[in-house]
């Protein structure tokens, strides 16, 4: 052959090859990531309604006026974005640390030398691998009014709330047990993003707690795994030699076990931020944002505005913002975590991407 | 591993009878926080089988019952007969094995490519695919909607299969697969007059196993358990997914009545293939975390 007489022409052949075997990657994650990223944010300057294609005469450029929409002028939009960001900042708060602590608890369990550790970890997993949307009609039944959870609390003489149904807010709820029924008016008077000071402080709504719930039970396993193969790296003979000090099983959790998983725990931590930040399906299938939006997200909201009402533009918007959340958190961890994770991130990469596509869940 | 496991252990810095007593308070401990737990994450499926063979006065007068009075298969009936279930079973094979095979082709292709060819511009082009790893899926609904709609796909098989053909994170862990593999079998091939695709398809690949079946579970998995994709790439109901068809059923859009057991049995029977796959390779997907990846 030729190509073994003029070594130019191997390399030559390389890159030709090169390019040839990334052409679909580059043209699929071009044509449905970035271009259409590029669309999106000509949208959210545009005042497209849908007719038409965006690209034509029907939309034109209005600068940034669906953002000042959402962020600056009162209305229902703005009220509704306001509250959008409260449900889903709560449901961050409540799901990040429990499903990091749920995980982390559980990944010790059955890192144990115990029986049936295979049965364990699989129980433990298999909500991981079940759709969001199998999931989320199995939680309907658990939590009807009359369904099995509020069965079970009947059994302790508990009356159980209407789960789904119920708007109202946790903190609220501990509050009225304290005797605080109405707002203070300086709480009830002033607003953000047209959303009063008394809801903002509302806490999630016992709705959204269903959900926090699920979340938990649906990615505990999976960052079980993660956590689970940090442990194993640890090596045994600093346990040991722990323990000939007379270290209780707490004081090594504490002082050996969480320092040396530290780079794991921000790694989850990070990816549960991205991960809650976009619940959608679980929205979707469940309440579509009721009850009294309690439920609402800025990701089902943005469909909402999109597909439902016709505001294109307003519905774009709200993807960059939530986009600019998301980008957010993350780089406030990455600062946090900086120069801390250098040689087990690659080892670590391949697993997380493991996880990581599953970051809605 | 943490505890001892008390078996032998000649060590005895506290009285030996002191800290047997004290492991054997532990193991208790951990066995029953592990039962507890198990019972949690276990009894919600156990009790979503229960229901599906339910009647719907059953289901409601007793939703702990974990024996159905009388056991019926009218849930899985009306299933068959009054839903376009079968329909959306098909949709959902079509387009999961079409999106499953075609990924594991062309992200381990393009692994094969950033791994070991040599070109310029391999660099960027790695950059740019790890940059787009980073974008939140969600905010990309709107924008694929519209650029399918653009494109004529919107409705089509085309528009839910096209978009979900690569994944940058795929791309990714096969780069990192090839790299991690010698490059010696690749020369000698070359030197005999091998043609590179010859290479990466009758040597690279199969020394590639692991590394194709992680990425063949994660696609299956993934674009069977899609929703939110084909709610913005598809509006006909003779192109509803399982997924989208579920959602429809549980959102009472097709139908009245709670029908508890007809949406369970519906949500048990969409999880028989993910739980097959997951069985089938609970061994990889357990152990991939601890170097599987790295083989």
């Amino acid at each position: 052959m030729l190509k073994r007489f003029r070594e130019p022409g191997i390399r030559g052949h390389e890159a030709a090859a090169g390019w040839l075997f990334l052409l679909p990657v580059i043209v699929i994650l071009g044509v449905f990531l970035i271009l259409p990223i590029l669309m999106a944010a000509w949208v959210s300057i545009s005042d497209w309604n849908g007719n038409g294609s965006p690209l034509g005469a029907h939309a034109h450029y209005v600068g940034l006026a669906n953002y000042r929409h959402l962020l600056t002028e009162p209305g229902l939009d703005q009220n509704n974005f306001g509250t959008s960001l409260r449900n889903n900042l709560y449901y961050v708060i409540f799901v990040v640390p429990i499903q990091t602590v749920v995980a982390l608890f559980l990944a010790v369990l059955v890192n144990r030398r115990v029986k049936f550790v295979g049965f364990f970890r699989t129980a433990f997993y298999f909500p991981s691998v079940t759709s969001s949307v199998a999931i989320t009609v199995l939680f309907l039944f658990l939590f009807d009014p009359t369904g099995a959870i509020n069965k079970l609390l009947s059994f302790v003489g508990l009356n159980g709330p209407a789960w789904f149904y119920d708007p109202d807010g946790l903190f609220h709820i501990i509050i009225k047990h304290f005797g605080v029924h109405n707002p203070p008016s300086g709480l009830a008077n002033h607003f953000f993003l047209g959303v009063s000071y008394w809801d903002w402080l509302a806490g999630p709504s016992v709705a959204m707690s269903v959900f926090i719930v699920m979340a938990v039970f649906t990615t505990s396993g999976t960052f079980m795994l993660l956590f689970l193969a940090a442990l194993q790296n640890i090596d045994d003979s600093i346990n040991e030699a722990a323990e000939l000090d007379g270290a209780s099983e707490w004081r090594k959790f504490r002082h050996i076990t969480v320092p040396m998983i530290r780079p794991t725990i921000f790694t989850i931590v990070t990816l549960g931020l991205i991960g809650t930040w976009q619940i959608f399906d679980q929205i979707y299938v469940g309440t579509k944002g009721s009850p009294l939006n309690t439920t609402l997200t800025p990701a089902f909201l943005s469909f909402n505005a999109s597909f439902n009402s016709n505001e294109w533009g307003v519905g774009a918007a709200l993807a960059f913002i939530l986009f600019a959340i998301i980008v957010f958190f993350t780089i406030i961890t990455r600062i946090v975590t900086r120069d801390r994770d250098t040689v087990r991130k690659r080892r670590f990469r391949g697993a997380l991407a493991f996880v990581g596509i599953r970051g809605d869940r | 591993m943490s505890a001892s496991t008390g078996v032998s252990g000649p060590r005895s810095l506290p009285t030996t009878a002191q800290s047997e007593r004290r492991q054997r308070i532990a193991r208790t401990l951990t066995y029953s926080f592990l039962i507890a737990v198990a019972i949690v994450y276990i009894f919600p499926f156990v009790i979503a089988v229960v229901t599906s063979f339910k009647t719907e006065p059953n289901a409601t007068a007793d939703p702990l019952g974990l024996w159905p009075s009388p056991v019926s298969t009218t849930a899985f009936h009306d299933l068959y007969t009054g839903q376009d279930f079968l329909r959306w079973v098909k949709n959902s094979v079509i387009v999961t094995l079409s999106v499953t095979f075609l990924r594991v082709f062309l992200d381990s292709l393009a692994g094969y490519a950033l791994a070991r060819l040599q070109f310029r511009g391999r660099g960027l082009v790695f950059a740019a695919i790890v940059a787009v790893m980073a974008v939140p899926g969600v905010v990309l609904l709107i924008p694929k909607f519209l650029m399918i709609r653009q494109l004529g796909m919107y409705d089509h098989y085309s528009g839910m299969i096209v978009p979900l053909l690569v994944d940058a994170a795929g791309v990714f862990i096969m780069k990192n697969f090839f790299e991690s593999i010698p490059v010696s079998v690749e020369e000698s091939a070359r030197i005999d007059g091998a043609s590179i695709f010859r290479i990466y398809w009758s040597i690279v690949l199969p020394m590639a196993r692991p590394a194709l079946v992680t990425i063949f579970i994660l696609s299956f998995q993934g674009s069977w358990n899609e929703l939110a994709h084909f709610i913005i790439s598809a509006q006909s109901s003779s192109l509803n997914t399982l997924t989208k068809g579920v959602a429809q059923l549980a959102s009472g859009q097709l139908g009245s009545g709670n029908r508890y057991p007809l949406k369970l049995a519906a949500s048990c029977l969409m999880t028989i293939p993910v739980a097959a796959l997951f069985f089938i390779f609970q061994r990889r997907i357990m152990n991939v975390q601890s170097g599987a990846l790295k083989e």
